[in-house]
């Protein structure tokens, strides 16, 4: 490519960011989901199942890092409804019929749910201190979870927005992205792996968000990391690259004349 | 030829939806692509504008290969889909702007456009309200105001009234009739013949795929013979007497005169009945409509 093509091609890619931004702000209903829901969870955890369920510290403790996992699910389920709408309206053609690079609409909706997703987490986090939760990281560890984090949430964000090309209305897509939300709860998210069934916890122990979960965990509580750290990095670069790989070439696949 | 097309076809799983179609619309004119639903129109539309691929024959738009060279056909050319493709939870401004971006315009460039758009299109005192607060009509026509936002050299408009209002089907079409007056080409479909009848120079009628009929509304309207003014009267005796006074035939209790659909023909009619004592009970006036056109160039 040209270096004009490439500028064309960033100011298109930030031109549909601006769009897909200011979308989400306004799509109230979504907005309060992100946010509303994961707060419900880690109150209902925290306060009514999290008494019952021993992990050997403090539940709260335990639990806030399964909740900002499972945030990020919620946060990119609606990812996969926006670009599904896209893809079956009118705005695609659009798009297309214009000499623009038409697979920034799709980084727009990721960027979107990245910038949702954040202020979403920010928010539980918030919450999460005034519930009692009592991290023990320093700066340093408090930049690798959120790093972590990111790299998560922009790996399940490119997820969304594949599942959102395939999907053939904005309902399907939201049953797509169910697994999504689902993930979390076969985790060490709520429980440690040990308490589950002998046949189940080889599921929750090598599915890609309990080392996510467990990593974060360990930067925020002082909990040793292990090898969880690097299993969590290779899943979440091998998430991403699947992810972008997935997406953009359902959407040239779907979009080919 | 802006745009030309010969032989154009294509597929779907083994069914023809356009088995060879020849189109040519001359550059500052206006062609409509008439026919019923499943006629093959929007795929017709959707090859031109480069979103599908034709399985055969060869299109071009001011001589680039719809096909080969696409991004220099998307340069000058602009799409306006059967479904409003606006964003609701935008403003009718953001709208135009993020287009005027995308086409690179620069950002004082794009508002500079929109400004202009949205005073071409009366949507200046609802610029900055979110579009799902829009009436059906004022969409279409913030539709309309995003795919010119480039001063596109050809616009495809795929059925632009369809499902609006009488009230905004009449907007619609003033503000095609001034772009029009413009210089620009337009290749519109429709299901109307009334809607053909007054933008297009040319028709291009179009059923199963195939192209039935072309030439100018006139030229069709006078193959299928045109307007007509039915009267209707209180007793059969004077029916008779009418049909005999205007030289024309009655059919049961209808007596049906050719008219050119001007007031000025109607006094005249009306006139002449009163001079010799007689007065329609009932006038109406019948159009011929795209089933009578496909009738009379079917059968």
């Amino acid at each position: 490519m040209s270096h004009q093509s490439v500028a064309a091609a960033l100011s298109d890619t930030a031109t549909m960011i601006d769009r897909s931004v200011r979308l989400a702000r306004r799509n109230v209903d979504t907005l309060f989901a992100a946010i509303l829901l994961p707060l419900l969870m880690m109150a209902l955890f925290v306060y009514v199942f999290g008494g019952a369920i021993s992990t050997g510290t403090q539940y709260v403790n335990y639990v806030v890092p399964g909740i900002l996992l499972l945030t990020t699910g919620y946060g990119a389920a609606s990812t996969a409804m926006a670009v599904a709408d896209d893809m079956n309206t009118g705005m695609i053609d659009r798009l297309r019929s214009l000499p623009i690079r038409s697979v920034a609409v799709l980084t727009g909706h990721v960027a979107a749910s990245v910038a949702r997703n954040a202020t979403a987490t920010a928010i539980v986090v918030l919450a999460a201190l005034a519930m009692g939760f009592r991290p023990n990281a320093g700066v340093g560890d408090w930049l690798a979870a959120i790093g972590l984090l990111l790299l998560y949430v922009v790996a399940l964000s490119w997820l969304a927005a594949g599942l959102g090309v395939i999907a053939r209305s904005v309902e399907s897509a939201s049953t797509l992205s169910f697994f999504m939300l689902f993930l979390p709860y076969l985790s060490s998210a709520f429980v440690p792996p040990e308490t589950m069934p002998a046949w189940l916890r080889p599921v929750s122990t090598h599915q890609p968000i309990t080392p996510v979960i467990e990593t974060v965990r360990g930067f925020l509580t002082g909990a040793p990391v292990g090898n969880n750290g690097i299993r969590a990095l290779l899943w979440c670069c091998g998430l991403l690259l699947f992810s972008v790989v997935l997406a953009t070439s359902l959407y040239r696949k779907r979009t080919r004349r | 030829m802006i745009v030309e097309a010969t032989g154009i076809r294509k597929s779907y799983g083994g069914t023809e939806v356009l088995s060879g179609i020849d189109l040519g619309v001359p550059e500052g004119s206006v062609l409509a692509l008439l026919g019923p639903n499943g006629a093959g129109k929007t795929t017709v539309v959707r090859m031109l504008s480069t979103l599908i691929r034709p399985d055969g024959g060869r299109a071009t738009i001011a001589g680039y290969d719809v096909v080969r060279q696409a991004a220099a056909v998307r340069s000058v050319i602009s799409l306006t889909g059967q479904y409003a493709a606006v964003d609701e939870n935008q403003t009718g401004r953001e709208n135009l702007v993020m287009v005027g971006r995308l086409m690179h315009l620069g950002r004082a460039g794009a508002h500079r456009r929109t400004g202009e758009l949205l005073e071409q299109f009366g949507l200046t005192d609802a610029m900055d309200r979110r579009v799902k607060t829009y009436s059906g009509g004022m969409r279409r026509r913030l539709d309309l105001a995003m795919s010119l936002v480039g001063r596109p050299r050809v616009i495809f408009l795929d059925e632009p009234t369809t499902g609006l209002d009488p009230g905004s089907r009449s907007t619609m079409w003033e503000a095609i009739g001034e772009l029009v007056r413009d210089g620009t080409t337009i290749l519109l479909t429709t299901q109307y013949l009334e809607e053909a009848d007054r933008l297009a120079d040319r028709i291009v009628l179009l059923d199963h795929g195939r192209i039935v009929a072309a030439g100018t509304a006139d030229a069709l309207k006078a193959r299928i013979g045109g307007e007509r003014v039915e009267l209707r009267f209180a007793t059969e005796p004077e029916l008779l007497k009418a049909t005999a006074v205007l030289g024309a035939v009655h059919a049961g209790d209808v007596l049906s005169v050719p008219s050119d659909g001007t007031a000025k023909h109607l006094h005249q009619l009306l006139d002449l009945l009163r001079d010799n004592g007689l007065q329609p009970e009932r006038v109406s006036a019948h159009r011929p409509t795209l089933d009578d056109v496909f009738l009379a160039l079917t059968a």
